[in-house]
């Protein structure tokens, strides 16, 4: 049986953004929409997370920082994009220091475009990582065994 | 003999099992007074479960020996209560279980577990004083320090000492890590210090950790039902009532309150012993 | 010729020997072969008169008097010069006092009182022989590896090794006659010349703090040797006795009780409890071997070795509640202060003071549990703080520094030394250690005596001891990462001592159920009459050595697994910014920058500043108290 589908701790960065696909993602929390029903924590500690869910665009300063947080999450572990920033760069795409999304640097399991990311988008969209979760867990399992 | 062992059996597995299911009701009760649906009530297993199932990592090979030694003292303090034996003793045995718990927190020699760690031990220094004087009122009340000397006794503990169970409730909150004094590590998601101790822990390290804690909410439970509990049959009912209830009345205070600063927790946790236990026992060691 | 004279002589001799040889291997190997031989003798008077003890007078009572008196004027010559040389009137003036008080009555008073058992060796007599004999010689044969290094590490004190060695080893004499004079004046001078040589060691380095801090100890030691000597000219002139198990086997009374305040004084003073105890603080500028020995298995012993004699005299008297209040304060305060200490030796001597506070309270409450309580104390305390101040010692060797803060790299640069650092710890407060059962044992004793005071302060002050050795220990196995490796040598002449410390330490544990079968239950059972029993519960006593069992074999039992379990490492979490090395991070600028980590000293809640004068202010009171009553003539 796998347990990573019923209880997906997220790690939340924000690269370079506007912030709104963050209040949107709190907001994810909040009564309304009450994510903790599908056993989601909020962690802020890579070495707890299973999900990394980055909002905002990859910039030249924070390429380290995205890429020690990734390593220190232990298998298996998915990376979802939230936001038009996270997948592609948005509107800062052209800015000097701006990389672009987040497929520059991680390879990323699930893109939720919006600008900014609506809730139920951010909810639907970690749904969907659980499901590359199991199959990544399956995948772990597989080379354990072998 | 044989029914001893397998009792000892039955407490290392029902123990976490119920301490578990009391997480897993907190965190609706939490969601719900919060206007939430909140996570199904088996949802603390399923964490355990999932962390089991994680890839193990680390940040050097020494820091996980200590949580699991915690655990397996912890695991001994249950034990010795629920079989009924001295209560000072299972103190003792759940400090040295706590103490490993915040070596763990040091050994990872990580900032944020440091700093974890060292609220960790100013908490245990705030609470046992009054845990200490738990167990002293109670041989006062009963002159035994055995658990099933005190549990068959003619009248409820609680009756020459309110005091002092007033007092063990307010450091029930530290034993549980409950607001407003869950300084060290808490349950819900974001604090200032990340995770505090258990930073650095993940996968199956974390999920002992949890099963650990699992395991201090019965014991810590136990105290509480250790105050109700007579000879009669039918206190032992009134005394898991009672435990629900200290238990719930925690959940409220979770809810109600921010986290404080350590001077508060300290200074607000031994003038509460000071007062509460030591006038206690003052007028019990009178009427002696 | 009887071993008892070996005992105390053989001591002596060494001591006369060390201090004549010049050459270092010559005089090590001395060294090292007598405190051997201390051992072993200890071993044999022990063995000898275990069972049965012995109580006798020497043929030639007399001559030894005289010797002792000679003795004591060249002292008191010695420390009247000492005192006025260096300015410090108050150590002549007591000398004078003290001198004059004994020699007038050794010359007048003394005359027509015989005394029929000099010396006495009883079951608490063994306990504190064997303590002062193993442990006394393990420091003295420690000490020839500490000082090895000493001087090259402190190359601006002029190098006495010899003087050094020989007045340890005169100590341990005086030592042994302490504890087996019955006699009240021999009691008094080995007391003396335990002041004498504590004030020799401290001042040894002869810095200006040296100097100040081993007059200070010398004049309160010399106050407390005032106090001793009044009370002897008491007992002599009031009871025609000079024996101490005289004075113990008399009854409570308004008179019997002055001396009993005046001999509990002084062994407060020796015990450094408040308001004496700066003293002890003060004593730590001396080499760290000669810290081991006045403060773990010696000199503060001999102060709470004279109450637990008197023990039956206090109890619910006047003097015992006084002296129970002295403790609880000492107690109760410097477990608080320990907390705001750096340096690992004024934490060791906080947790001293404390934790002779705690015998004294058990002692001086004087029920048979509580007695029992304090001879468990004695022992585990002195041997668990003698194997941590050894460790400080070696310690201070390896990584140049005796601040807890640095200790982080221990781990790194000797992990044996690491290890017995935490095992004597443990010894000192984790559960099934010695210093907790007998922890345990005393609280029992408080409730069953109704000591509300004393439960109260052991219950915080436990709280208190709990916090400052774990976040000491937690910098021992904090494993920081060093990136040069120091270079040491651990010479075997430290090792060796340290190792048998921590093999002692464990053992005392596992044997405690028969230490208190064979030597205090029939000890108590002789002092007080009743049978005394034990007084834990045979299946507490099971389960503890269970759980000791459980804390040597687990870490062993780990060692499979982790062979086993291979796991990936990852750098420690510092927000993504962790550099890779785990020591450094990057900056607000992209520049690298030292991860420091800081334990809690909560320096506005526990300094010493906040408490020592308020301390010393109460307990000065609660002795005026004592003294009021008494020269009124209400004690009972």
């Amino acid at each position: 049986m796998n347990f990573i589908k019923k209880s997906p701790w997220i790690l939340h960065y924000d690269g370079s953004s506007c912030n709104g696909c963050d209040i949107e993602v709190l907001a994810s929390l909040t009564p309304l929409y009450d994510v903790e029903r599908f056993g989601i924590i909020n962690t802020g500690n890579p070495k707890h997370a299973d999900i990394l869910l980055i909002t905002g665009s990859v910039n030249e300063q924070n390429i380290p920082v995205v890429k020690q947080l990734y390593e220190q999450m232990a298998e298996p572990k998915a990376v979802v994009a939230v936001g038009i920033c996270a997948t592609s760069g948005g509107i800062f795409a052209e800015c000097y220091n701006v990389v672009g999304g987040v497929d520059k640097v991680l390879s990323v399991d699930v893109y939720v475009p919006g600008c900014a990311a609506r809730p139920e988008a951010v909810i639907d969209g970690v749904v969907k990582a659980l499901g590359i979760l199991e199959q990544k867990q399956k995948r772990m399992r597989k080379r354990k065994y072998r | 003999m044989f029914t001893f062992i397998l009792r000892i059996i039955g407490i290392i597995i029902l123990a976490p099992l119920a301490g578990g299911m009391l997480t897993g009701m907190d965190r609706v009760i939490t969601a719900r007074m919060q206007g939430r649906q909140g996570p199904p009530v088996l949802q603390p297993f399923y964490d355990v479960l999932k962390l089991l199932q994680k890839e193990p990592i680390e940040v050097n090979l020494m820091h996980r020996f200590y949580v699991y030694i915690a655990l397996i003292f912890v695991i001994f303090t249950t034990v010795i209560m629920l079989t009924g034996g001295d209560i000072l003793l299972a103190i003792f045995a759940l400090t040295l279980g706590s103490i490993f718990f915040v070596l763990g927190g040091y050994a990872s020699n990580s900032p944020y577990s440091l700093v974890g760690s060292e609220r960790e031990l100013l908490q245990m220094m705030a609470y046992e004083p009054m845990v200490l004087l738990t167990g002293i009122g109670l041989y006062y009340a009963d002159n035994s320090f055995f658990i099933k000397d005190i549990v068959s006794a003619q009248a409820p503990a609680i009756l020459s000492l309110p005091g002092i169970f007033l007092g063990l409730l307010f450091i029930l909150t530290f034993k549980l890590r409950k607001s407003p004094f869950d300084l060290s590590m808490c349950h819900h998601g974001h604090q200032e210090i990340v995770q505090g101790i258990t930073t650095e822990y993940s996968g199956r390290d974390l999920a002992v950790i949890e099963i650990t804690h699992w395991y201090e909410t019965v014991i810590a439970l136990t105290l509480v039902f250790v105050f109700f509990a007579t000879k009669a049959p039918v206190s032992y009912v009134f005394a898991v009532l009672a435990c629900l209830l200290a238990y719930f009345l925690e959940i409220v205070i979770d809810n109600g309150f921010a986290r404080v600063k350590w001077q508060l927790a300290l200074d607000s946790s031994w003038i509460i012993t000071g007062v509460l236990g030591t006038v206690n026992l003052i007028i019990l060691s009178f009427f002696r | 010729m009887n071993i008892i004279y070996a005992l105390i002589l053989f001591p002596l001799a060494a001591a006369i020997v060390i201090f004549f040889v010049r050459n270092d291997s010559i005089r090590n190997a001395v060294v090292k072969v007598s405190a051997f031989v201390v051992a072993v003798l200890t071993l044999c008077v022990f063995a000898w008169y275990f069972q049965n003890g012995i109580s006798f007078t020497p043929a030639n009572g007399e001559i030894i008097d005289i010797v002792i008196m000679v003795i004591e004027v060249l002292v008191a010559a010695y420390l009247i010069i000492a005192g006025l040389k260096n300015k410090k009137y108050i150590v002549s003036v007591f000398s004078v006092i003290q001198t004059t008080l004994i020699l007038w009555f050794e010359l007048t008073g003394k005359q027509g009182i015989e005394v029929e058992n000099s010396i006495i060796f009883d079951k608490l007599t063994a306990i504190m022989v064997l303590i002062a004999g193993v442990i006394g010689s393990l420091i003295c044969l420690y000490a020839v590896g500490y000082m090895k290094w000493y001087h090259k590490q402190h190359k601006n004190y002029k190098e006495r090794k010899y003087f050094f060695l020989a007045v340890l080893f005169l100590f341990l004499s005086a030592m042994f006659g302490l504890v087996l004079s019955n006699d009240l004046t021999w009691l008094y001078f080995c007391w003396e010349i335990t002041t004498l040589c504590s004030y020799l060691l401290i001042g040894y380095t002869k810095t200006e703090e040296a100097k100040n801090n081993s007059f200070l100890a010398l004049a309160i030691n010399l106050g407390g040797g005032i106090a001793f000597a009044a009370a002897i000219v008491f007992i002599g002139i009031n009871f025609k006795t000079l024996e101490l198990s005289d004075l113990i086997a008399m009854k409570r009374s308004a008179t019997v009780l002055i001396p009993v305040f005046l001999l509990s004084v002084a062994a407060l003073t020796k015990s450094a409890q408040f308001p004496f105890s700066s003293w002890l603080l003060g004593a730590m500028v001396a080499p760290t071997p000669s810290s081991a020995l006045l403060h773990s298995a010696t000199m503060v012993k001999a102060g709470v070795y004279l109450i637990i004699r008197l023990a039956p005299l206090l109890g619910l008297s006047t003097v015992g509640i006084i002296v129970t209040t002295i403790g609880c304060i000492t107690f109760l305060i410097c477990s608080l202060i320990a907390i705001s200490q750096t340096d690992a030796k004024k934490i060791l001597a906080y947790s001293t003071l404390a934790n002779l506070g705690l015998i004294v309270i058990c002692a001086s409450v004087g029920t048979q549990e509580s007695i029992w309580a304090a001879i468990l104390l004695v022992i585990f305390h002195a041997v668990s703080k003698s194997l941590l101040f050894l460790s400080v010692g070696s310690i201070e060797h390896q990584i140049g520094s005796r601040s807890v803060e640095d200790m982080d790299i221990l781990l790194h640069v000797s992990r044996r030394l690491s290890l017995y650092m935490i095992i004597g710890m443990a010894g000192m407060f984790l559960a099934p250690f010695g210093m907790l059962i007998s922890k345990w044992v005393a609280m029992k004793a408080f409730i069953d005596s109704n000591h509300i005071l004393a439960v109260i302060v052991i219950a915080y002050g436990s709280a208190a001891t709990l916090f400052y050795w774990t976040k000491w220990m937690g910098k021992l196995v904090s494993n920081a990462n060093v990136k040069k490796q120091r270079k040491h040598t651990f010479f075997a002449e430290e090792e060796i001592p340290i190792f048998i410390h921590t093999v002692l330490v464990v053992l005392s544990c596992f044997g405690f159920p028969l230490i208190s079968k064979y030597a205090l239950v029939p000890f108590l059972t002789d002092l007080y009459g009743a049978d005394a029993i034990i007084p834990i519960g045979t299946s507490d006593v099971k389960i503890m050595i269970v759980m000791l069992g459980m804390l040597l074999i687990i870490p062993i039992g780990f060692i499979p697994i982790y062979k086993q379990d291979k796991r990936r490492i990852v750098p420690i979490y510092m927000a993504g910014e962790n550099t890779g090395d785990n020591e450094t991070f990057y900056g607000g600028n992209g520049e690298k920058r030292k991860v420091e980590l800081r334990n809690w000293y909560l320096e506005s809640y526990f300094g010493t500043k906040r408490f020592s004068f308020w301390c010393n202010v109460i307990s000065i009171c609660v002795l005026c108290v004592g003294v009021i009553v008494l020269i009124g003539g209400f004690a009972k």
